[in-house]
């Protein structure tokens, strides 16, 4: 629907609204004080930890406000607002590198970190962490998720068509801060566009391949990407670093492109806003904490009465309760379902057609799993893969019986979580 | 606006599959096998067939009105499975062997147990099971011939030691007579020649279109594959336990099943005759009562091959499909358990 929409510098926001979680991990802590001035690339929040990032300014004003604000991963949370004066005048840290070819991979990791990088194809994990890899787990190749993790949303997509050159630039600098002697970049076939765009920018004698993969949901999927094109299997209960791969999403690398040619840190995105109530739908260059009712509106509003609004894409997105929230690092896209297209049917009782254990790419008998969570049994269902499930929604999306899986399975992890939190005598 | 929007876990998109859908793509695949009944043995089978939905459906409504939960006749699993009890019974039964036939399987097969979803055996199986036990001489001897042909699909002549008989009846007949030292010489040489004609060409073709004696719907291997190939090609139902099923009973037979010695059985006679391809294609591969895992469909066809043919070569029934799925359904959450796919990544890293 988007993926022929060039991406559009979406308006200066007038006021933005930060939220201090925008990462997996600790959320950063506040910095600055109702009332000081900020400009843009401005540090107003510090990391809380290891696994935590920076927030800056995204706009140049005066913080207005500290508060709870609704937050797109759910509920509410604190988030700085800052009125903005117009100006957009950049902070004097901004400033372009022209060393870029000599910085080291500390050096790398160091600029990540400082300008807010996180992975921005939806989980949000902060990147430096993926790229500080223990001594003893080399990595060999580092993978650019172009696969496009969900239908509807094409942020990455453009990004591969337009800015080929600096997602490329973006890559050696991953690869350099892991020491890859190998980058592939894995595109779903269904975007030939996208592949040779990035094959013309290659140079002679790279180190840098681009490889088209099948087109299937769940692609996309770290685990699922990395088995298609390196025929390697992440071990259950690992990471991709276990089989010496880190796998970066396209927007991250260009994020990182950014922060270490340009000097910025991460201060806007790439997001697609779409769905059939959406009269245009687009691809936006937005500021982080811009209201997402600001964005409608500047897709030409809705056309229709929503039903659905979802942050992400539709088989793992997070549903929304109001407009009113604000662009987040981690936020691939907005999607919208028109009142019809919004399917709750009540759930039949289970056929035990297996459908569900035909289509997860995790190779899980989702059947079993949602019994033993239901009945609470989760330590057998840990046992046999609760914990190994990615969410991605395909059992719930071919059950006859449109029973809720997915949603059992996070309500039977967050069990999971909790008692093995809970000390056992 | 946002008063109005839905919040839900994800995923917010469905295939539109439905049980409903699942259950009338099942009557849609036996429809040539009904149409066949009708062909073959009058509207007689129409008739039964009709009192046996009537029934399902009618006790499923009466008892989840009793339950107190929803009404869902409409879901269409009542009429799957009354279609199916009237298959498996012959077509000379009075009116209300089917009736009572259907009440027993929706009660006590699938309501007792909390329902569609909830049954661990088959119910239109059980209630063939009940039916059998309760009269055997109706649900044994009620045959019909086919149109303008015989019960055993061979002329008479041929047959003149033994009773009138379905062709697996007949086999059995004739293979007792032949291991049976009492008997005499003219009637083991007798059973020898029935033998050999039951495995003919001609017979066998015969049995591929069903115009011999058997039950209503079981006879047209025909009609009944058109219909698994429409289910197959939606994926309702899996190659596995049919494909595991015919193949063990086809080696069992041809290796076991024969009159002089090991290896001189005929394995398509067995395939074709009695309730084999309506047991494989449409009762072993009921969702509710089969394994979910691939490796435990395999296991489950091949432990209902075992079975039947243990039963055809070696029971006191010539036929042995229905007790051996109905066997196998009470093996199906053990298989389940112990055929659980490996899971991704389920291995050592690599280095």
């Amino acid at each position: 629907m988007t993926n022929s929409v060039e991406i559009a510098e979406a308006a200066l926001p007038e006021r933005v609204v930060i939220p201090l979680r925008q990462s997996l991990g600790t959320p950063a802590e506040v910095c600055v004080s109702v009332g000081d001035d900020v400009k843009v690339g401005q540090r107003i929040g510090e990391p809380g930890g290891f696994v935590s990032v920076p927030v800056h300014a995204s706009i140049s004003g005066k913080v207005a406000a500290v508060g709870r604000f609704p937050h797109p991963g759910g509920g509410e949370d604190t988030a700085i607002v800052i009125e903005g004066d117009g100006l957009d005048e950049w902070h004097e840290s901004v400033k372009p590198r022209d060393d870029v070819e000599f910085l080291t991979a500390d050096e790398i990791r160091k600029i990540t970190l400082d300008a807010g990088v996180v992975g921005l194809g939806g989980a949000a994990f902060p990147t430096h962490v993926k790229l500080s890899p223990p001594d003893s787990k080399p990595i060999d190749t580092v993978i650019l998720n172009g696969a496009e993790c969900e239908p509807w949303l094409t942020a990455d997509h453009r990004l591969m068509l337009e800015r080929p050159g600096d997602v490329l630039r973006g890559m050696k600098l991953l690869m350099k801060a892991v020491g890859a002697g190998r980058g592939i970049i894995g595109v779903e076939s269904n975007k030939p566009d996208a592949v040779a765009a990035l094959r013309a920018a290659l140079h002679d004698g790279t180190d840098i391949t681009v490889t088209a993969v099948q087109v299937k949901y769940p692609q996309g999927a770290e685990k699922q990407l990395i088995d298609a094109l390196l025929r390697r299997q992440v071990p259950s209960g690992g990471l991709p670093m276990d089989v010496g791969v880190v796998v970066q999403n396209i927007g991250t690398a260009y994020a990182v492109y950014e922060a270490c040619y340009l000097g910025r840190p991460l201060v806007r995105r790439i997001l697609t806003l779409t769905g059939s109530p959406v009269a245009r739908p687009s691809n936006f260059m937005a500021r982080i904490g811009t209201l997402l009712s600001s964005l409608i509106e500047q897709a030409g509003g809705l056309k229709t009465d929503a039903g659905k609004m979802i942050s992400g894409g539709p088989m793992m997105g997070v549903a929304q309760f109001t407009t009113d929230i604000p662009v987040v690092k981690g936020m691939s896209g907005i999607l919208f379902l028109a009142r019809g297209e919004v399917n709750e049917r009540q759930p039949d009782p289970c056929l035990r057609c297996g459908a569900c254990v035909h289509v997860c790419p995790m190779k899980l008998v989702p059947v079993m799993l949602e019994k033993l969570v239901i009945n609470e049994r989760i330590e057998q269902a840990v046992e046999i893969g609760l914990n190994d499930c990615i969410e991605c929604g395909s059992c719930s999306y071919v059950c006859p019986s449109k029973r809720r899986l997915i949603h059992y399975f996070k309500y039977g992890k967050l069990l999971a979580a909790q008692k093995s939190a809970t000390p056992t005598k | 606006m946002q008063e109005h929007l839905v919040v839900s876990a994800s995923p917010h998109i469905r295939d539109d599959v439905s049980v409903r859908k699942v259950m009338y793509s099942v009557v849609i695949a036996m429809v040539p096998a009904i149409i066949g009944s009708v062909y073959f043995y009058g509207l007689r089978a129409l008739f039964l067939t009709l009192l046996a939905c009537a029934a399902a459906v009618l006790t499923e409504a009466v008892i989840q009105k009793l339950r107190g939960v929803p009404v869902a006749v409409t879901d269409g699993s009542a009429l799957v499975t009354g279609i199916l009890l009237a298959f498996n019974i012959p077509p000379g039964v009075p009116w209300w062997i089917p009736v009572v036939g259907s009440i027993f399987a929706i009660a006590i097969g699938k309501q007792v147990f909390g329902g569609l979803g909830y049954n661990p055996l088959n119910p239109a199986l059980l209630g063939r099971a009940f039916l059998l036990a309760s009269w055997p001489v109706h649900m044994t001897t009620k045959w019909l011939p086919g149109r303008g042909g015989t019960l055993s699909g061979l002329s008479l002549s041929e047959i003149d030691v033994l009773t009138q008989a379905t062709p697996l009846a007949i086999m059995n007949s004739a293979r007792a007579i032949i291991s049976d030292p009492a008997s005499t010489t003219h009637q083991t040489v007798q059973a020898v020649k029935v033998v050999a004609h039951l495995g003919s060409s001609d017979a066998i073709a015969n049995l591929f279109i069903g115009n011999v004696g058997g039950c209503i719907g079981e006879t047209s291997a025909l009609l009944l594959l058109i219909g698994a190939a429409y289910l197959m090609f939606k994926h309702y139902i899996s190659w596995r336990i049919p494909a595991a099923y015919i193949m063990t009973v086809a080696v069992l037979t041809s290796v076991f099943g024969g009159t002089s010695g090991l290896f001189t059985g005929n394995a398509l006679f067995h395939i074709l005759s009695g309730g084999l391809i309506l047991g494989a294609f449409f009762m072993a591969t009921d969702m509710v009562t089969s394994p979910v895992t691939p490796r435990g469909m395999l296991v489950f066809g091949v432990g209902c091959g075992i079975l039947t043919t243990v039963i055809r070569l070696i029971g006191g029934y010539p036929e042995g499909v229905s007790y051996s799925i109905l066997l196998m359904n009470i093996a199906t959450p053990l298989i389940d358990g112990r055929t659980r796919p490996k899971k991704f990544g389920e291995v050592k890293p690599s280095g």
